[in-house]
C-alpha cells in the first residue's frame, strides 16, 4: 500500500518531468537543429535537390531529384542505377530493402534474371556484371551504383547519345567518389549527377 | 565488395575516436554521477518541477522513481499514437491502432525501439520529434541513471547509509540528460546536418525526375532525432530504411560518426564505473570485456560478409543484397557489429539479408544480454551482474565465500542475479514457442524453414534484449506480434532494472570486507578472461538448440 503510493507521488513528478522535457526535447531542441540547419545548410537541410543542369536548389519545383537519392530511369540512352525494392522502386514512401535471405529461392531467381537482362543490354558476358547491379540495396534508394558497373555502361551510354567513349569515362570519373581518407567505405558513381552530366553533353554536342 | 586494407582502416579510425574520448568522457560522468552540486539551470528545474535532487533514496524508492516515470511516459506516448489526427504536422496521417500505439510507446521507453511500422508512411513530424525523439532522450538517461546507482550500491561502504540507498533518480536522470546526452546530441546533429542529413519540416514534395517520372522528396527534422538515436542506443529510423536511408546516413563519413556515437557512452559508462568505485582499474577490466566480445563480433560479421557465403551471395558474386554502394560489406559489417553489440537496433544494412553466419553473430551479439558494449546504461550493468556471476563460479572452485569489491556475495545476492540472467532468455524462448505454435505468429514470417525460425527468434530475442533491429521480412504490425513483442520489451526492461537496484541496494548495505587470500582480483588479465568466458558459456547454454536449428542450419544447407 505504501509502495503503491509511492508509486503514485514518483508518476505525478514523472508527468511534470514529462512535460518539461517534452518542451525543452521535444520543441525547443529540434527547433534549434533546424534554425542552424536552414541558416548553415539549406540545401542539405532541404533534401540537397539539384536541377537539371545540376545546380543545387532548395525549390523543389526547380528540382530534377535529390543527389542523395536514386531514382527509377527508363531512358536507353542514360545510366542505370541499382535494383530497388522500394515500392515500385526507388519510392521515398516505401524506403527498405527486399529483405530476402541468403538462400531465398525468391532471391536467387532474381539475380539470375538480372544479370541476364544486365548482360543483354549491355552486350557483355554474364560473368562480367558486378554485385551492386543485380542485389537491392537497404534503402531502396541508393544514389549510387559501383564503378565497375558504370564502366559496364559506358559503351551503350555513348552509343546511344552519340558521345565517345572516352568522354562518357570522363563524365564517370566526374561522378565518382574514392573511398573517404582513403579508407571509408567504397568507390561510388552518383547516377543522377552523371545521367545530368551525360544529358548536357549529349545537349552541349 | 570491400577490400581488406580499407576494412581494417575504417576499424582503425574507429578505435582511435574512441580512444581518444571515451576517457574524458568517463571522467565526466564519474564525476557527475558522484557530485553533490547542482547546475543552476537544473536547481532551477527541480524547483519549478518540485522534486527533490537531495533525497538519497532507498532502493525501493528509486525502483519506484523509474518504474513511476516510465510509466507516464508509455501513456503520454500511447495518446500521442492515439490522437496523432489531431496534432499539428500530422502530414495527414491518422491515428496509430490500439495494439500499434502499444507496441510503439512501450518500444521507445525501453529503448528499444522496434518499428512494427514505416516512419514515412505512418508517423507526422510532431509525433517523431516530441514524442518518440524525448524517449530517445529519456529512456537512454533512464538506463544510465540505473547504471549509476548500482555503481554506487557496489561503491559505498555500508557504515554511510546502513539500509541501502542508492542516490537520486531525478537528479541522475536530469543530470544525464542536461550535462551529457543533450550537448553531444545537439554537436552530433549540426554535424550531422552539415554531412547532409535532412532537418526542416517540410511535408514531402513531389518533384518530376530526369526522365519525366515523379519522385517524392520526404522532409522532417531527422538530423535532431537521428543523433540521438546513435547517441542513446536507441535505434528507431526516422524512415523504414533506417540509418540506410541516404537521408539519414548520407557518407561514409557520417555512417563512421553514427558508429562512434553509438559506442561512445556505453564504454564511456564503464571507464565511469571503474572511477565510481575507486579503482580505475576495475572500470578497464570490464571494458576490456566489452572490447573484446565486439572486436570479436566485429571479425566474424566483416568476415562473414565479405566472403559473402551462400546461394544468392555466391551467384551475384557478393553479399550486396540489402546493403548501400556507399558503404559495401566492411562498412555494414562494422555497423550490423555495433548495431547488435550495444543495444541500438539502428541499421545500415538490412539483417534479414545479411549472410547466414553474419546474421548468426547479430543473433548472438543480442543473445550476449547487450553487454558487448551494450546500451548505454544496460550495458555496465549488465555486465556487472555477468561479473558477480563470474566471482561466485570462481569461489566455488576454490571454496571461499565470493566477494565482488569487497561486498560478500551471498545466496540472497544469487537469488536476484540467477533471476536476473534467466529473464530474458525465459522471455525469448517462451515468446518464440508461443509465436511458433500460434497461427497468428505464423503468419507474420515471410519465408520458410530455419530463415523462417530466425525471423521469429530474431524478433522476440530483439524485443526482450530492447535492441530493436529486426530481420525485417517479418510482418510484425498485426495486433498478435505488436502484443506480443510489447510484452516483451516491457517485461525484458524493466524485470532486469528493478533485481538491479534491488542487488543495488543489497550491496550498499554491507560493509565491505578487506579482500584476503582467497579473494579473486577483478582487475587482472584472469579475470577478465573468466567473465569473458562466462559470458559466452551463459548464452551457449542457453541458446545452442534454437541457434542449431536457425542461422547454424542455414550455415550448413
Amino acid at each position: 500500500m505504501k509502495d503503491l503510493y509511492a508509486l503514485f507521488r514518483f508518476s505525478l513528478a514523472g508527468l511534470r518531468v514529462m512535460v518539461a522535457a517534452t518542451v525543452v526535447l521535444g520543441v525547443l531542441y529540434p527547433l534549434l537543429v533546424t534554425g542552424f540547419a536552414q541558416a548553415v545548410a539549406p540545401w542539405r537541410a532541404g533534401g540537397s535537390l539539384v536541377t537539371a543542369t545540376g545546380a543545387h536548389t532548395t525549390d523543389p519545383d526547380q528540382a530534377v531529384g535529390s543527389a542523395l537519392l536514386g531514382q527509377l530511369v527508363d531512358d536507353p540512352a542514360l545510366f542505370r542505377p541499382r535494383p530497388s525494392a522500394a515500392g515500385d522502386g526507388y519510392d521515398p514512401l516505401a524506403s527498405g530493402g527486399s529483405n530476402l535471405g541468403p538462400e531465398s529461392p525468391e532471391l536467387v531467381a532474381a539475380i539470375e534474371q538480372r544479370r541476364v537482362e544486365v548482360a543483354r543490354r549491355e552486350g557483355v558476358p554474364a560473368g562480367q556484371v558486378p554485385p551492386d547491379a543485380v542485389t537491392a540495396s537497404a534503402s531502396g534508394l541508393d544514389p549510387d551504383i559501383s564503378p565497375a558497373y558504370a564502366a559496364l555502361q559506358v559503351p551503350r551510354v555513348a552509343r546511344a547519345n552519340g558521345l565517345a567513349e572516352d568522354v562518357v569515362r570522363r563524365l564517370v570519373a566526374d561522378a565518382t567518389s574514392g573511398r573517404t581518407l582513403g579508407v571509408l567505405g567504397e568507390p561510388r558513381v552518383n547516377v543522377l549527377l552523371l545521367n545530368i552530366a551525360v544529358r548536357q553533353a549529349a545537349d552541349g554536342g | 565488395m570491400s577490400e581488406l586494407a580499407p576494412a581494417l582502416g575504417q576499424i582503425a579510425a574507429l578505435v582511435v575516436l574512441l580512444a581518444l574520448t571515451v576517457p574524458s568522457l568517463g571522467r565526466w560522468l564519474a564525476h557527475l554521477y558522484t557530485s553533490e552540486r547542482h547546475l543552476g539551470v537544473e536547481r532551477a528545474t527541480y524547483r519549478v518541477l518540485r522534486v527533490d535532487p537531495d533525497a538519497d533514496q532507498h532502493w525501493r524508492a528509486y525502483a519506484l522513481a523509474v518504474l513511476g516515470f516510465s510509466l507516464v511516459g508509455v501513456v503520454v506516448l500511447y495518446a500521442f499514437g492515439r490522437l496523432q489526427q489531431h496534432l499539428p504536422l500530422s502530414l495527414g496521417f491518422g491515428a496509430l491502432p490500439a495494439d500499434g500505439a502499444w507496441n510503439t510507446a512501450v518500444s521507445f521507453v525501453t529503448s528499444t525501439n522496434w518499428q512494427w511500422y514505416s516512419g514515412e508512411a505512418t508517423l507526422g513530424h510532431l509525433m517523431q520529434a516530441s514524442g518518440l525523439t524525448v524517449q530517445n532522450f529519456l529512456s537512454a538517461g533512464v538506463g544510465m541513471a540505473v547504471a549509476a546507482a548500482f555503481a554506487r550500491g557496489l561503491a559505498r561502504r555500508g557504515d554511510e547509509t546502513g539500509d541501502g540507498r542508492v542516490g537520486n533518480f531525478w537528479a541522475d536522470l536530469v543530470r544525464t540528460v542536461v550535462r551529457v546526452l543533450l550537448p553531444i546530441a545537439l554537436l552530433a546533429a549540426l554535424v550531422l546536418v552539415v554531412m547532409g542529413v535532412v532537418q526542416n519540416l517540410s511535408d514531402s514534395h513531389l518533384v518530376t525526375t530526369l526522365t519525366g517520372g515523379h519522385q517524392a522528396i520526404t522532409g522532417g527534422p531527422v538530423a535532431s532525432q537521428e543523433a540521438i538515436k546513435e547517441l542513446g542506443t536507441n535505434g528507431g529510423g526516422f524512415y523504414n530504411a533506417n540509418s540506410a536511408h541516404p537521408f539519414e546516413n548520407p557518407t561514409p563519413l557520417s555512417d563512421l560518426l553514427e558508429v562512434y556515437l553509438l559506442l561512445l557512452v556505453p564504454f564511456a559508462m564503464a571507464w565511469a564505473f571503474g572511477l565510481i568505485v575507486g579503482d580505475r582499474r576495475q572500470g578497464l577490466a570490464i571494458l576490456a570485456v566489452m572490447g573484446v566480445l565486439l572486436a570479436v563480433s566485429v571479425a566474424l560479421l566483416t568476415w562473414a560478409e565479405m566472403a559473402g557465403p551462400g546461394t544468392a551471395p555466391q551467384l551475384a558474386g557478393g553479399a550486396m543484397e540489402g546493403k548501400e554502394q556507399r558503404f559495401g560489406t566492411a562498412a555494414s559489417a562494422l555497423f550490423a557489429a555495433a548495431t547488435t553489440g550495444t543495444s541500438t537496433g539502428a541499421v545500415n544494412a538490412m539483417h534479414d539479408s545479411l549472410t547466414a553466419p553474419g546474421g548468426g553473430v547479430a543473433m548472438v551479439n543480442m543473445m550476449l544480454g547487450e553487454i558487448a558494449p551494450g546500451g548505454v546504461g544496460s550495458g555496465l550493468y549488465g555486465m556487472l551482474v555477468l561479473a558477480v556471476v563470474t566471482v561466485f563460479l570462481s569461489g566455488l572452485m576454490v571454496g571461499r565465500t565470493p566477494e565482488y569489491l569487497g561486498k560478500k556475495i551471498g545466496q540472497q545476492e544469487m537469488v536476484l542475479v540467477a533471476v536476473y540472467v534467466l529473464t530474458t532468455p525465459v522471455l525469448v524462448l517462451v515468446a518464440s514457442a508461443v509465436a511458433l505454435t500460434a497461427p497468428d505468429g505464423l503468419a507474420g514470417l515471410q519465408e520458410s524453414g530455419p530463415h523462417g525460425l530466425s525471423e521469429a527468434v530474431y524478433a522476440v530475442t530483439s524485443a526482450s534484449n530492447n535492441n530493436g533491429s529486426a530481420f525485417g521480412g517479418l510482418t510484425s504490425g498485426t495486433p498478435f506480434w505488436n502484443t506480443l513483442l510489447g510484452l516483451c520489451m516491457l517485461l525484458g526492461r524493466f524485470v532486469p532494472i528493478v533485481l538491479v537496484l534491488a542487488l543495488a541496494g543489497r550491496f550498499a548495505r554491507q560493509q565491505p570486507v578487506p579482500a584476503g587470500a582467497g579473494t579473486l582480483p577483478t582487475h587482472r588479465l584472469l579475470f577478465v578472461v573468466l567473465l569473458t568466458g562466462v559470458a559466452l558459456v551463459v548464452v551457449g547454454l542457453t541458446y545452442v538448440p534454437v541457434l542449431a536449428l536457425g542461422p547454424i542450419v542455414e550455415s550448413l544447407s
